[in-house]
């Protein structure tokens, strides 16, 4: 027993359990997630940070230990950002033609999100550093904390934010859509990517291949639009203040 | 090899966005950068069939990178506990007004633009 003990300290302080646990969960839960159909509820981002979550509170696993492998998987958020110029590319005859009916309303639905968390936020009376980790929730996690650290909020609060955004937009949009009468898969999956970044342009992409090129480039979109517009916005209310 | 090639240029393009970033001290966050040197650098045919790879890969498994971040929700279980509830009506209140806002506006938009597009649907 002891030694079962022993080996478990060693195991949970090597890189290798975060990495390790991270993958199997994710390979688990996305097979679920395909057996299923692709069911909202059954979403794997949902459920692998569900699993993961309590296995490291149970354990008592500090979420430093966990990183120290997971964090493996997580640098690949940056290539991937910088990966979804291709989709982009390959619609940039979509994008010429009905560039500026998307720009405008990548824009204005992104502003919607990011104006209606800040004032919601505000009214409910939440603490100011958490208000400017709200912000940015809509875009990608990387990307969310990157201008949430520029805002003056709190990284790391920052991507969990944007991660619970992406995942409330994947289970719930189609219901909203539905209720809505938003037909076109072309304006579904770029709501999705607009409001719901990566998780929700996933869900598009299995859902439906328009759905998925359309959330591609609306996710880009929004993470040029909000890392341009947002700290101008702080900028501004800082300045009539 | 493919994907491999892509995917040592990808992560060069966003060296290259955080390199940028940081010297001019843009408010545009460096992989942000490096998506729009994407470009032209696809222009260049040599390069295109390795970047394709490589980021449809990446793009496929888009769901798994966002465990990590998801995960550290435990690191702040203080601040749930604390402004939980608020936190999640905030956060379901505000997609739920983005998704509708965006595809409301993007259908109006293209509705009055549609007559010649009609044949995507």
């Amino acid at each position: 027993m002891n030694e079962f003990v022993q080996l478990w300290v060693y195991l949970s302080e090597a890189p290798l359990f975060g990495l390790t646990s991270t993958l199997v969960v994710y390979v688990l839960v996305q097979s679920v997630y395909e057996k299923l159909g692709h069911a909202p509820w059954a979403n794997p981002v949902l459920w692998s940070v569900l699993m993961l979550g309590t296995v490291l509170v149970a354990t008592h696993t500090p979420y430093q230990t966990y990183f120290a492998g997971a964090q493996f998987v997580h640098v690949l958020l940056g290539p991937a950002v910088v990966a979804l110029g291709w989709p982009l590319w390959l619609r940039r005859a979509e994008l010429r033609t009905r560039g500026a009916a998307l720009v405008l309303a990548a824009t204005i639905g992104g502003a919607a999100a990011a104006g209606s968390a800040v004032l919601l936020a505000w009214a409910m009376d939440l603490p100011a550093d958490v208000i400017r980790s709200l912000a940015p929730k809509s875009t990608t996690a990387p990307v969310a904390m990157g201008i949430a650290e520029r805002l003056g909020g709190i990284p790391a609060l920052a991507a969990v934010f944007a991660v619970l955004t992406g995942m409330v937009g994947a289970l719930s949009g189609k219901y909203l859509f539905d209720l809505l009468g938003i037909r076109d898969w072309g304006v579904r999956g770029f709501a999705l990517g607009t409001a719901s970044h990566g998780i929700g342009a996933a869900r598009a992409l299995q859902v439906h291949a328009d759905a998925g090129a359309y959330a591609g480039i609306a996710l880009g979109l929004q993470v040029l639009i909000a890392s341009v517009l947002l700290p101008l916005a702080a900028r501004l209310y800082a300045w009539l203040r | 090899m493919e994907a491999l090639r892509g995917f040592a240029f990808l992560l060069l393009l966003q060296a290259g966005g955080e390199g940028l970033s940081r010297l001019l001290s843009l408010p545009i966050p460096g992989p942000v950068i490096g998506l729009l040197l994407l470009w032209p650098v696809v222009q260049w045919t040599p390069l295109r069939h390795s970047l394709a790879a490589a980021s449809q890969l990446l793009l496929s498994h888009l769901s798994l990178f966002f465990v990590p971040a998801g995960v550290g929700v435990i690191a702040h279980l203080d601040l749930v506990s604390a402004y939980g509830v608020r936190l999640l009506a905030v956060i379901l209140v505000s997609t739920w007004i983005g998704l509708a806002v965006t595809a409301l506006v993007l259908r109006a938009l293209l509705g009055r633009a549609a007559p010649e597009e009609k044949r995507h649907e």
